[in-house]
């Protein structure tokens, strides 16, 4: 009896510990959003969302361009970075195992080890430098490079977890291998790998560094992929650097709704794949 | 049908009595294996088969874990070449023509000869319908009188009256026994002249045995049926013809009445009678 006394006081000590360090990691990510909301707040309005950047001391100044232009780089990024991870994450599942493969698999993990501002510096000496300027395709270039390991793997992964007996089933109906993985093999996987690439655009979509070489930034409304082009994350590095109280309150909106939307991908990806484990 | 719902017969001998009738000899083969040879990597699994499947008749294949039995029939419809590692060599004739011969599609060959798996495999992300139409569906072929032939083919796999008002549900909500009818029909809708059984009740209680069992009885009148076994109850029950075997090889083929009662060879004795495997 006294030995189950004892077992039970530890296993509580050992639970307290558990929560405690729980808590413990949860206050920076608790105080972040916190701090973020309480600053962004008074910053946000109609205007943030619909006007221009303005010199300091005229009013209704906002940012569409930059909210407008994340958007933008990240749907560059898709363009460039989901075909190519996609594919090649189905290569590595279905007829990866070979020495090819393995190396395609060792370039993608250190690929994505590759520090973000590198990428960037990469595609400058490519990109903008033969195209003489910065561009809004050279950031969505940038982006797309920074997706591609993180989709390769995911997809191969979810892939792989399609059980063989689907893959059988398919082909002992009399259907060609490419058409059982496309029809089959991937639309069992679907809802994983879209999950991947949606946390695969929330990790992109707050970068900073590769942006400043490629994209750059811009004080007008442009959507011309040849031109520099805003973006929340630059737009926010821009304002916070600046002397102006004015800047700094729109600096935080533009870090809210940034966090926001990473926040809302992050949570639909989620909801995606619970909905999808109950059949 | 009273070999049906009967209750398990322990002793093979009795099972002989609820045994389809003996079959006439004038039936063709539809399918011969010739020194078939298979192996997995560097391990040779089949050492040179030969056996001769006759038409509109069942062929059940019965022997120990590890013998080949699944490995074999897999080769009958070139599954075997699909895992990693594995090939086949030999022949295997289909109507008389090989199809490992040079400039035989694989893929053709499976639309004609169907398989049905040991674990029941209905693609989860269609519905029941979709699953019964899957083989069409796949290919891209343009079906006319759609209805019609996948109520064809759920009626031809008993499954009908228990899908009839659900079919736009999933295919993984039915229960095992449904799902591997399912996966009958799914074979069935292709319209195939062969169907390969690969142990399809081992996952299945003692009900849903006999409703396949029963299917396979009924779809015998039409189609050349071969079925890999490891109850030789079952075998019992429901085939014309039995080759066991052994190690990759085959020790005896006969019919089922005469395999079961007068086994030639001592190996096959002592199986059947529960000394081994």
């Amino acid at each position: 009896m006294d030995r189950y006394r004892r077992r039970s006081a530890i296993d509580r000590l050992a639970k307290a510990a558990c929560v405690a360090a729980v808590l413990l990691a949860l206050v920076p990510l608790a105080s972040l959003l916190a701090y973020v909301a309480a600053k962004g707040v008074s910053g946000l309005s109609l205007s943030f969302f619909t006007g221009l950047p303005k010199p300091v001391g005229e009013p209704d100044g906002g940012m569409v361009n930059a909210v407008t232009g994340t958007l933008v780089l990240v749907g560059l990024a898709c363009l460039f970075g989901v075909p190519p991870g996609v594919m090649a994450g189905i290569y590595l599942a279905e007829f990866g195992d070979n020495r090819f493969g393995k190396a395609v698999r060792f370039s993608a993990d250190v690929l994505s080890g590759v520090p973000s501002i590198v990428v960037g510096i990469f595609v400058y000496t490519l990109l903008v430098l033969w195209m003489r300027g910065f561009s809004a395709l050279a950031g969505g270039v940038a982006l797309g490079i920074i997706m591609l390991p993180t989709v390769t793997r995911t997809t191969e992964e979810l892939v792989r977890m399609v059980p063989d007996s689907l893959r059988e089933a398919a082909l002992a109906l009399g259907v060609p291998r490419w058409k059982a993985i496309v029809r089959v093999v991937l639309r069992t996987a679907a809802p994983g790998i879209l999950t991947g690439l949606m946390l695969a655009v929330a990790r992109v979509a707050g970068e900073t560094a590769p942006l400043l070489f490629t994209a750059f930034n811009n004080r007008f409304w442009s959507i011309d992929l040849s031109q520099p082009m805003a973006s929340m994350p630059v737009q926010i590095f821009t304002y916070a650097v600046s002397p102006y109280e004015e800047w700094h309150r729109q600096a935080w909106a533009a870090a809210l709704v940034l966090v926001a939307m990473v926040l809302a991908l992050n949570a639909g990806a989620r909801l995606l794949l619970h909905r999808r484990a109950p059949r | 049908m009273m070999f049906l719902g009967g209750p398990r017969r322990e002793d093979p001998a009795q099972g002989r009595e609820a045994a389809p009738r003996s079959a006439p000899a004038q039936a063709v083969e539809k399918l011969r294996a010739e020194g078939l040879k298979a192996w997995f990597g560097a391990t040779l699994a089949l050492k040179g088969i030969s056996l001769g499947m006759k038409e509109r008749r069942v062929t059940a294949i019965i022997g120990p874990s590890g013998c080949g039995k699944s490995t074999f029939l897999r080769c009958l419809n070139r599954m075997h070449e699909v895992a990693a590692g594995a090939r086949a060599e030999g022949r295997v004739l289909l109507d008389g023509v090989d199809i490992y011969g040079r400039g035989v599609d694989p893929v053709q060959v499976r639309r004609r000869v169907g398989m049905v798996f040991q674990k029941p495999n209905p693609f989860p992300t269609m519905s029941i319908r979709d699953n019964v139409l899957a083989g069409a569906k796949l290919n891209g072929v343009r079906l006319r009188e759609e209805d019609a032939l996948f109520e064809k083919a759920l009626r031809r796999a008993a499954l009908w009256e228990e899908v009839k008002d659900v079919l736009a549900r999933s295919g993984a909500s039915l229960s095992g026994g449904q799902q591997q009818r399912l996966c009958s029909a799914r074979a069935l809708a292709l319209d195939p002249e062969v169907l390969l059984m690969d142990e399809p009740c081992s996952a299945l209680d003692p009900i849903a045995t006999a409703r396949v069992e029963e299917l396979i009885h009924e779809l015998a009148e039409r189609l050349t049926i071969v079925i890999v076994t490891h109850n030789m109850q079952q075998a019992a029950r429901v085939s014309h013809y039995t080759a066991f075997l052994y190690l990759g090889e085959l020790v005896e083929y006969d019919e089922t009445d005469v395999l079961f009662t007068k086994p030639q060879n001592p190996r096959t004795e002592e199986y059947i009678t529960g000394r081994f495997g």
